[in-house]
Formats: structure tokens, sequence, C-alpha cells
């Protein structure tokens, strides 16, 4: 008991209560046991939808680490044409909401789409085409959508490390490629697993993209027991459950990583300059990712937005988007000053490691599902409050609900991984030696803080608040539930169409959606090129 | 400061319900904004409107409790309004006007929603590969001469829902079963998520027929008028095409009912009926108006008039009965 109220938790308390509170609530849906919707589900669905999703995320493990490691590190170790310019576009993709990507590819290649109906009056015949509605289908769409979290980071720690490791290892006898296995790699880790973990999280929450490809998954069964056989508490069982699996995977992360430390810093500018036919392979590659990724995508949306522009752009719009940028923008810089936080806390307070671990879990909640348990806490206290304002004489429905800080507050509890897991990789490249000597120079901690960590963390920082920004404005469940009257975002505009089916009208917010993710982007990593 | 917070407190809540009517809404804005606005012209009252999931919605009304903001509800297929009724969120209204407005089967028996338009879900095929006289009810669609040439929507969307819970009401659990794994054995290729990509599909000849709700082919067909796909009314020699509601009702503690009751009774009058039915190619709810010519150029049928509270009460078993027949 003493440990659970240590100094370091009176900082990651408070912020973890964010995301436990309504974890509680949804985790509260026991008390109503549904044995007779279990049965069914147990049955009928849980064997379908746990195989599919452990397939998916399988391949979508595998499909961001292949496309976001080979990516980093072409663009940040080695040279070859176009470079610099890749460097930048490849994270293009992170402005695409995974559900726009899903079904703008549907709509480009199934049976119907362009590609089939251009093969079919060619030759005749297109079912020969691979089947874009199919497992392998979701996988690539949800890997060309969440590459760029691993990319990010990769390239953050290729940046850091440079060709010092790599060089290292071949002093001592290995091969180029062995050292890339053996030492680059292994050394990447907190990059590379923190840009999984979010991946497998945003992929365990995702509901818009896997019902574009009818593909089943747990989050189906949670939003089947909601939505079809309107019973909440099954749901949240279901969407506890979800919890306390992702909470194993990142203890377990955790845990695999062990005592290691990662401290290598300073990288060499050197580059490896690629040759012959090296220099090809690598700009196709990168070509090829970009292509599908977002210049297709992105100009298939152009089309749909000339087309529906007339109709649908109005007078409203720059609000909008204005209201979209104020609530990312106050949303990301709040996710991020809590990280910080966090990762400053479990740097100081080991026992606090639990409650951040908790504090982040809201990601891995479906959105809509955190929403619930967000509003109703929330929904409660005012009904406590109401009645006490009416005895001052203040006749109100609404005190907290409605107002811009719980929708801050909520999207916080959602994002909080997001912002955590960059600024805790970047803390682990600053070694204790570093901190020592702050101290043993007469720094007291706040100025160790200032004076040492926080320039150091500042490309963590930078790239939290660049993330969490994209997301928050590519976020629709917890936007809807807790808006105040009127505050309709680019998101919103998204939800209104595609709630009627209406895809090429979704184009329009869509597209604007894209459009502001791209500025901080491109900011972004141009800084961390120098 | 105490003084200061309180006033402040004031300024941002006194004005919360002067005279408008608060309404959560699980239809689009962009359809439902301009009925508004007119209804706001000729009454002089406002209305506020927050869009949201179905799912969701009800939530919220259910943790506002006697603190809710919603006046009225509104939404779409009268498996969520009977829901929302059976969870307490709705209460029962009398009105005249909108009694004598709404046919008795577009509406809660109780008076606690109202159907405001009718949506038909009916049959759709391609013509170039199937003769109208080929085809006759849903049931038929389980035929095995169906075999490899039927599309069919995904049994998580309400409108599937809604009609499968119908045919249970009418023909029994085990008839509607074999009748829904019927259909799965003649699937052409795998569901589609929404209708218009069904209904493409059909077109594109992926299969030759399949299952819609009327609007989705009135918008589609609108823009494409060459697609090769032409509607056919369903059990016309029985008991008539599937029909189903958006509706709206009073929330139980709404500030301003009348206000409520106003909005639904105007909503169900010929001016709003007009706009309400042609923005979105659906069919009147109020018999005594006329679709829209794009609409009734589709021609005349018989719909099934068993009351559409049925779909509601029966959702929830139609559910487990597709998952059982692997509809999924």
């Amino acid at each position: 008991m003493q440990k659970l109220f240590s100094k370091g938790s009176l900082y990651a308390l408070p912020i973890a209560l964010l995301t436990l509170i309504p974890l509680l609530v949804v985790l509260s849906s026991f008390l109503h046991p549904q044995p007779e919707i279990w049965q069914h589900l147990s049955e009928y669905v849980l064997p379908r939808v746990l195989k599919n999703t452990a397939i998916l995320m399988l391949g979508v493990s595998a499909g961001v680490l292949l496309l976001g490691v080979s990516l980093a590190w072409l663009t940040a170790v080695c040279d070859f044409p176009l470079r610099r310019f890749f460097a930048w576009s490849l994270m293009l993709p992170l402005a695409m909401p995974a559900y726009v990507l899903a079904f703008v590819q549907v709509g480009l290649l199934d049976f119907t789409g362009p590609v089939q109906t251009l093969i079919r009056e060619w030759t005749g015949d297109s079912s020969w085409f691979p089947r874009i509605r199919s497992t392998g289908g979701v996988i690539l769409v949800l890997t060309l959508a969440f590459y760029p979290y691993v990319y990010l980071l990769a390239r953050n720690a290729f940046l850091t490390q440079g060709k010092r490791g790599i060089e290292a290892a071949q002093m001592l006898g290995m091969s180029r490629r062995m050292a890339f296995f053996r030492v680059v790699l292994p050394m990447a880790r907190p990059w590379l697993m923190g840009g999984v973990l979010l991946v497998l999280m945003e992929t365990l929450a995702d509901f818009g993209t896997v019902s574009i490809f009818n593909y089943d998954t747990f989050t189906t069964a949670i939003y089947q027991s909601w939505f079809s056989l309107f019973n909440l508490p099954a749901a949240s069982q279901l969407a506890s459950i979800l919890v306390l699996f992702v909470l194993a995977l990142a203890v377990a992360e955790q845990w695999g990583r062990g005592r290691r430390h990662y401290a290598v810093r300073g990288g060499s500018a050197e580059r490896i300059v690629l040759r012959g036919a090296g220099r090809y392979l690598a700009l196709a590659w990168c070509s090829v990712v970009l292509l599908v990724a977002f210049v297709i995508p992105f100009i298939q949306l152009l089309v749909w937005v000339k087309s529906v522009w007339v109709l649908d752009f109005d007078e409203r719009y720059p609000w909008f988007i204005l209201r979209s940028i104020a609530i990312a923008g106050m949303a990301a810089l709040l996710v991020t000053g809590l990280g910080l936080i966090l990762v400053y806390a479990q740097r100081r307070y080991k026992d606090t490691r639990w409650l951040v671990r908790l504090a982040t879990l809201g990601y891995a909640v479906p959105g809509t599902v955190l929403a619930v348990g967000v509003f109703i806490p929330i929904a409660w206290l005012d009904n406590l409050l109401i009645p006490v304002l009416a005895y001052f004489g203040v006749a109100t429905t609404q005190v907290l609900k409605g107002t811009l800080l719980v929708m801050l507050l909520a999207l916080a509890a959602r994002f909080m991984a997001v912002a955590f897991a960059p600024i805790d990789a970047a803390m682990q490249r600053i070694t204790r030696n570093q901190e020592d000597a702050a101290r043993s120079l007469g720094l007291s901690s706040r100025q160790v803080l200032r004076r040492v960590h926080l320039p150091l963390l500042r490309g963590g920082l930078l790239t939290a608040l660049l993330i969490a920004f994209v997301d928050v404005m590519k976020e629709m469940p917890i936007t809807l539930m807790t808006r105040p009257f009127g505050w309709d975002t680019l998101a919103v505009r998204v939800f209104e169409m595609t709630s009627e089916g209406m895809w090429e009208r979704a184009a329009l917010p869509s597209f604007f959606i894209v459009l502001m993710g791209l500025i901080p982007v491109i900011l972004l990593v141009r800084k961390t090129e120098d | 400061m105490k003084r200061l917070v309180l006033a402040s407190l004031l300024a941002a809540t006194s004005f919360a319900h002067a005279e408008s009517v608060t309404l959560y809404s699980a239809r689009n804005e962009q359809l439902l904004k301009p009925l508004l606005d007119a209804f706001t012209k000729e009454t002089g009252v406002e209305v506020k409107l927050l869009t949201d999931k179905e799912g969701p919605l009800l939530e919220r009304l259910r943790a506002e409790a006697q603190n809710t903001s919603a006046d009225a509800l509104i939404t779409v297929d009268a498996g969520n309004l009977w829901q929302a009724s059976h969870m307490g969120l709705l209460k029962s209204i009398k009105s005249n006007t909108l009694n004598e407005n709404i046919p008795a089967h577009l509406r809660d028996p109780k008076g606690e929603w109202y159907g405001l338009s009718v949506r038909a879900r009916t049959m759709f095929f391609n013509k170039n590969k199937v003769k109208a006289a080929d085809l006759s009810s849903y049931e038929d669609l389980a035929n095995p001469k169906w075999k490899g040439k039927l599309c069919l929507r995904t049994s998580k969307k309400v409108y599937n829902q809604s009609l499968v819970g119908m045919m249970i009401a009418q023909y029994g659990e085990p008839k509607t079963e074999k009748i829904v794994r019927g259909w799965v054995d003649n699937l052409a290729t795998d569901v589609f998520q929404d209708d218009t990509a069904m209904l493409k599909a059909i077109a594109a000849g992926q299969c030759e027929v399949g299952i819609a709700n009327t609007y989705y082919f009135g918008r589609l067909i609108e823009a494409q008028p060459t697609l090769p796909v032409s509607v056919f009314w369903a059990n016309q020699q029985a008991e008539g095409v599937h029909v189903n509601v958006s509706g709206a009702g009073v929330t139980r503690y709404a500030k301003n009912p009348e206000g409520a009751v106003k909005l639904l009774e105007w909503l169900s009058s010929e001016k709003a009926q007009n706009l309400y039915a042609d923005k979105d190619m659906e069919f009147p709810a109020n018999p005594k108006i006329k679709a829209s010519p794009l609409v009734t150029s589709w021609g005349p049928f018989k719909s099934n008039v068993i009351n559409v509270s049925k779909a509601g009460e029966l959702q929830s078993t139609a559910v487990r009965l597709m998952d059982r027949a692997g509809y999924r």
C-alpha cells in the first residue's frame, strides 16, 4: 500500500485515472453476467473472430515491420537518388485515415472498380485478379495505413544510432547483413516495439476498416453485441478482455526488454552510398510504397472531391477545418505534456511502471466503447452537480458534459499511448551517466529535467506531438460523443456522409483531413532530417 | 472569485433552452438541416442538432437520464426506435395530427415513436441476365436455381436484420433459417459493405440479383441512368414488399415536450413530407403525399403492413439466426 502512494504515483496516478475511470466503467459490466449471449457468441462468433484477429495481428505486425524498418533504414542511413524527398514523403500516409484508405482501395480494386473494369474491357475476364476484399487485402491496407508509426520511430532510432553500430560490428568481423540483424535491429528495439505496439493497439481497436472489408475481428463481435444484440454489458465484457490482452502484450514486451539499456548516441553523418542495382532497387521500393499508400489514393480522393465540391462545399467548411485544428492542437499539446510526465515518473520511480502501462491502454479500446466509458461517469457527475446548481438558482442540463475540457480529457485518455511511445523511446537513449554528471555539477532534479532531459527528448516530443495531432484529427467516436453543441469537425462530416454509405461525398472532408495532416508531417520530418 | 465562477456558469448555461428544441439524431445532418431550417423559419422555434450513431446516442440518453438536453430522438429503422422505447428513453405522446398523418403500421402501438419516411427493401436484378418473370419472393432467392447468382449486403446492417426479423414473424424461426441458409449457399461473392456497392456488382455482372433499399438504387440510377439494373417488387403474390421507416419520438425527460411534438407534427405534414422524402428518395410516410417522380416511376407496389415494431422485437433473434446460418 505504501508503494502505491509513492511520490511517483502522485504524478502518474491522476493521469492514469483519465484512462482508468472509463476502463473501470467498461470492466464493471462483469457485474451483469450475460450467459445467454456468451453462449451464442462462443458457439457461432468467437471461434472465427479470434482466428481472424490473430491472423490480422500477425500479418499487420510483419507488414509494418517490413515496410517501416526497410524504408527507415534506407532513408536514414543510406544514400540514393531522391532520398531526401522520400524521407519526408513516406510519412504522408500517416495523414490518411485507415478507413479512408480502405474505401479508396476497395473502390479502386474491387470487381466493379476501374481497374478490373478496364481489364474486363480489354480481355473480357477479370476473375483471375486477386480479390481485394480478402484477408490479404485487409492486411495490406492496414499495413499501408499504419507503417508510418514504425517508420517514424525506427528512423529516429537509426538516425541517432547512425552507421556507428554497423561499423563496430564490421570491425568485429561481421558481414554487413549480419551486423544489421544482430546489432542494428536489436539496438533499435524500443523504437520498433513501441511502434509495433501502437500499430497492434490501433489494429485491435479498428472497426471502420475491417467493416469496409466485412472482415470479422474481435472488435466486430463487440459491436455486434452492442448494436445488433443491444447488449452493452456483453459488449463491454468483450472489450475488457481486449484490454487485458493488450496489457499482457505490453507487459510481455517490457519483460522481454528486461534490464537492458539502450544508450548509444550521436550517429555519424556519413551515409552508406548505394551503388549499381541497389540504387535503383531502393528507389523502386520507396516509390511503390509511396504510390500505393498515398499518391494513388490521394488522386482518387481528388477525383471524388471534384465531383461533389459544388454540392457540398459551403461556408461552414472553414469552421470545420479550424475546429479540427484547434481540437487536435490542444489535445496534442495536452497529451504530449502528460506523456512527458508519465515517462519522467517512470524513469525516476520504478514502482509507477504499472500505472504508466494502465494509463496507455485507452488506445486499444474500440473508440465507441471508450467514448461511452468516458461519457457515463461524466453524466453521473453532472447529474450530481445539476441539483446543486439548481439550489443556487441555476437551471441547466449540463455542467461538464459538452465542454471542451471534457472532450480534451477524453481524447487524452484515448491517445496517451501515442504520445508516450516516442517520448519513452527517446528517454531510453539518455544514459544514467549523463544524469549523474549533471547532478554532480550541482543541478537540482528540476534543472536536470530542463537542461538535460528536455533538450535530449526534443525529437521524441516532436514525434509525439505530431502523431497525436494527426491521430486526433482523424478520430471520430469520442469527438461525436463529447463534442459541445455545434462543434462539428471534419471527422464529424466524414461520419455524416459514411453513415448513409455516401463514400464519394465523404471524400471532401477526408481530403481536408489529409491536407491538414500533411503540414505537421512535413514540418516534423524536415526537422529530424538535419 | 466564487461569484465570478457562478456568474460565468450562469452565462454559459442559462440560454440552454429558451424556445428551442434539441434533437438527437442518427440521421445525417445534411439530410435534416434543410428541413429543420424550414421548420425554424415557419415557427420561430430553433432546433439544436446533435448527431451520432444510434448505439452511442441511446447510451448517452440513458446516462443523462432526467438531465438530458434532448427533446426528441430521430433515427432510421424501426429496430432502433423499438430499442429506444424498450430502454424507456421515449415517452408516449398523444397527437391527433400524427395519428392522422401516419398509418398505424408505421408507428409504435404505444405512441412512443412515429415513422416519418418509408423505405422499401426489395429485389434488384441485372436486366441483361434475368427476366422479371423469373423473380418472385425473398424466399425464392434461396432456391438452388440462383446458385452463384445472388449478391447480399452484410448481415451487420440493421436493414437486413429487420428483413429477417419480419420473416421470422411471418414464417417462424425454422423456416426462416432454412431460407437464410439457402441465400448463403447461393452467394456469388462475399457479402458487401453497402447497398450501393452491391447494386454496382449486379450492374457489372458479378451477380444477377440482390436485395437493397430503393433509395440507394434511386441515387445510383440518377447518377448513372444507363446501368442495366431494375427494381422488382418482391412478394406481390403474398404479403408484400418489406418496408421499414425512419422515425422519431419525444424523449422521456424532454424539457420542451410541446416543442418536440410540434416538430414531429410538422415533419409529418405535407410540406415537410415532400422535402423529407424527396431529399433522400424515400417514400413519404403520410399516404396523402406522393413520392418524387423518379421514385413513382418504379410503379406502384403492395407493401407488407405488419407493424414495423416487430422488427425491433425480433432483431436479436434475427441476428442469432443469421450467425447460425453463416450469413456474415
